[in-house]
């Protein structure tokens, strides 16, 4: 938490790592146009734990796709390090992704089920120039990867993704943003698939990849009192625009937009009151 | 995959179709081993002889024979009188032999017989009974002596230098030839077509011909729409509007127009059994391509897709690798499918005259041809025909059978 606190008060200084001006994405053509993101506008810095906050269907999972690269932007601006990114053809879409990289929603649908998790890890290794390192260089480097998410390697290795619990399935995603080490990691709303008991764990250890790494952290979610609770920014995303912005304590405390008014009464009032004690505590 | 095709064959649908097709596998490869015939020897003198054993006439007369007490010519007096015949010794006896009418059982030949033989005068003369009348029953009385007759038929030899006729042997009524002792015999189980071949021997190799045809196209039409579909489905875009151009363009042209073309430009010889498996499997890829497609556009935005794009894999490697697999059962059923349908086309091809030009080789849309021309199905010649109709409806009723049991293996929600 003292580290949190240290990197919360010198948010400024950092330097950019992902910025947008008037991003947009249209869905279709005509009549059937259907604007999922509207001219946002962001800066998102290294080392920053971001989250973007807003009800299902407000276009969050299409901003992020586009922030990935997997979907072209319809309009406006993507900054990367401070220079316009230039995706524009397969070995730079490579290096690009080298850069950053995601933990989907749903863990269930992240593998492909004919592969054997082996297989994920293997991915990685090559991608960070590994692909002819020892046999046991590897091993040691997987064994490294899943004990940073609380896994035995060896209980994993040659499994079928589907003989894994959702939650080690989305920890295994973590192990592999692990071995990539990319500056920034988008998360989609990560936690909102699986078991309550999991979520803690999970959400503990993208705040220690941010610590640890130094990782730009894009975190989606619903749950505005759960952004509140770990992250230095956020973002209120309404309808494909983003209503609100700024540091979470200023964004929570004091809320401008309505929308932001009605997500905070939303929350369950349990939630509320342990929310309050982390205020007070701060 | 072990595991699958475990559950593959604990569908019964699945088994059915599967033992059936097998079956008629079985039989195109074995029955040849036994039955070493040309199938395709013109080998009777005409149209059409109904299914049985046809043994050697000069054989069977020269056969030392056994004697069995059991008159031949009794049997034969029942098919020399019909009804009618027994009606008109009927009408004869009560006119004008004076018999009556409740001492006559026409039912009884060997009796009504008897009273004839008593009664019938060929000199009678009577009011009424005409000159042609009395003809009528001359030529009845003369076919009933000849039935009746049981000194036997004699065979007789011409005397090499004479030149005279010599009585070599008495065939009698009582006079039996085991078919055991004659060499020279055939048996057509399913007779003979218009050309004198032996249907169930053509029927075999024929059949092998349709599903080779079957295979071929069903190979190369879910190779083509396989392709094409994947392509058009994950690279999208300029590429997926031309293969959809293309793929209507091939809905819309019915693939016997094709085969006239061809024909016309390369002359109906070159129109063999390879070229109309090319030409049914290349018309009918279209619907498989837009399947497959539908299929990659639903899986191409799915997040393990993402992340193995994420991962710095190549189109191929993706396509390969976390595409194909989960389309791979369903390409399974569309093949079998299209063999099936391949079958069919091949059928109907030839039953319209555009199968395969050659006289070579038997399929069973060439045999469905070849039997409605010559009219079998007027003349009564069902072997002909019904045992090639029963032939596609099992080829077609098992692998459609096998496509259902596939499909409710793998799509588990369609189970009741
Ligand atoms: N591929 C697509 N084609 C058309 N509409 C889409 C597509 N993806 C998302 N949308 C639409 O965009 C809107 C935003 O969706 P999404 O980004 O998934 O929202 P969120 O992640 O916030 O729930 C939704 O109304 C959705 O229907
Ligand atoms: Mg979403």
């Amino acid at each position: 938490m003292a580290d949190q606190q240290k990197s919360k008060q010198n948010l400024t200084d950092r330097k950019p790592c992902l910025s947008g001006r008037g991003v947009t994405k249209v869905f279709g053509v005509g009549n059937k146009a259907m604007t999922a993101v509207d001219h946002v506008d962001f800066d998102f810095n290294e080392g920053d734990f971001v989250s973007i906050v807003g009800e299902s269907g407000s276009g969050k999972t299409t901003l992020s796709k586009m922030l990935l690269g997997l979907i072209s932007v319809t309009e406006g601006e993507i900054e990367f390090q401070g220079k316009p990114r230039d995706i524009s053809s397969g070995a730079k879409r490579k290096e690009y992704w080298k850069n950053i990289q995601p933990i989907f929603q749903d863990p269930f649908a992240s593998y492909n089920m004919f592969y054997k998790i082996d297989a994920v890890l293997d991915d990685c290794l090559n991608m960070r120039g590994f692909k002819s390192a020892p046999e046991e260089e590897k091993v040691r480097l997987k064994t490294e990867a899943c004990s940073f998410v609380n896994l035995k390697y060896a209980e994993l290795t040659n499994k079928y993704p589907f003989e894994l619990s959702g939650g080690q399935m989305q920890r295994l995603m973590i192990a592999r943003i692990f071995l990539l080490k990319p500056k920034i990691l988008m998360a989609d709303e990560p936690t909102s698939m699986i078991d309550a008991c999991s979520r803690a764990t999970i959400l503990d250890m993208l705040l220690k990849l941010r610590d640890e790494v130094n990782m730009t952290v894009i975190f989606i979610t619903h749950d505005i009192g759960l952004a509140y609770y770990i992250s230095d920014k956020v973002y209120i995303m309404e309808h494909g625009k983003f209503v609100e912005s700024g540091p979470a304590e200023t964004v929570i405390i004091n809320p401008q937009a309505d929308y932001t008014k009605r997500l905070i009464n939303d929350v369950p009032k349990i939630y509320e009151k342990w929310d309050l004690d982390t205020v007070a505590r701060n | 995959m072990k595991n699958t095709i475990k559950q593959v064959f604990h569908s019964g649908k699945f088994l059915v179709g599967f033992i059936i097709f097998v079956l008629i596998l079985a039989i195109c490869f074995i029955y040849p081993v036994f039955v070493t015939y040309d199938p395709l020897e013109m080998i009777g003198a005409g149209n059409f002889y109904k299914p049985g054993t046809y043994v050697s006439q000069e054989e069977a007369a020269l056969n030392e024979g056994y004697t069995l007490n059991m008159d031949a010519s009794e049997s034969r007096l029942a098919t020399a009188l019909g009804v009618e015949e027994l009606e008109k010794m009927q009408e004869y006896l009560i006119k004008y032999a004076g018999i009556a009418e409740k001492d006559i059982d026409v039912t009884d030949t060997e009796a009504i017989v008897e009273l004839w033989q008593q009664n019938y005068n060929p000199d009678m003369k009577a009011k009424g009974l005409t000159s042609a009348k009395r003809k009528a029953y001359r030529r009845l009385d003369a076919s009933i002596e000849n039935a009746m007759k049981s000194s036997g038929v004699i065979i007789a030899e011409e005397d090499a230098e004479s030149g005279e006729l010599k009585e070599a042997k008495t065939i009698k009524g009582t006079g039996y030839v085991n078919t055991k002792d004659i060499v020279n015999k055939r048996t057509f189980i399913l007779g003979t077509d218009n050309f004198g071949r032996d249907v169930l021997t053509e029927l075999v190799a024929a059949t092998k011909v349709s599903l080779r045809i079957g295979l071929i196209a069903g190979l190369i039409a879910t190779a083509v729409g396989l392709i094409l579909g994947l392509v058009a489905g994950y690279v999208g875009g300029v590429v997926d509007n031309i293969i959809m151009f293309l793929t209507n363009l091939f809905t819309v042209i019915p693939s016997f127009i094709i085969l006239i073309l061809i024909s016309y430009s390369v002359g109906t010889n070159a129109r063999g059994v390879m070229m109309v498996a090319f030409i049914i499997g290349l018309t009918s890829w279209p619907w498989t391509t837009r399947s497959v497609r539908s299929q990659v556009i639903s899986l191409r935005n799915r997040d393990h897709v993402n992340l193995s794009k994420l991962s710095g894999h190549s189109m191929f490697r993706i396509i390969f690798t976390d595409i194909l697999p989960y389309i791979a059962s369903y390409v399974v059923m569309a093949m079998i499918l299209q063999i099936s349908s391949g079958i069919l086309s091949e059928a109907q091809l030839s039953m319209i005259g555009l199968g395969p030009a050659t006289t070579k080789v038997a399929t069973l849309g060439l045999m469905m041809n070849w039997a409605m021309q010559y009219a079998a199905h007027l003349n009564g010649s069902w072997w002909a025909y019904f045992p090639v109709v029963i032939v596609i409806a099992l080829i077609s009723f098992s692998l459609n059978l096998m496509n259902t049991g596939l499909d409710q293996v793998f799509n588990p929600q369609l189970r009741d």
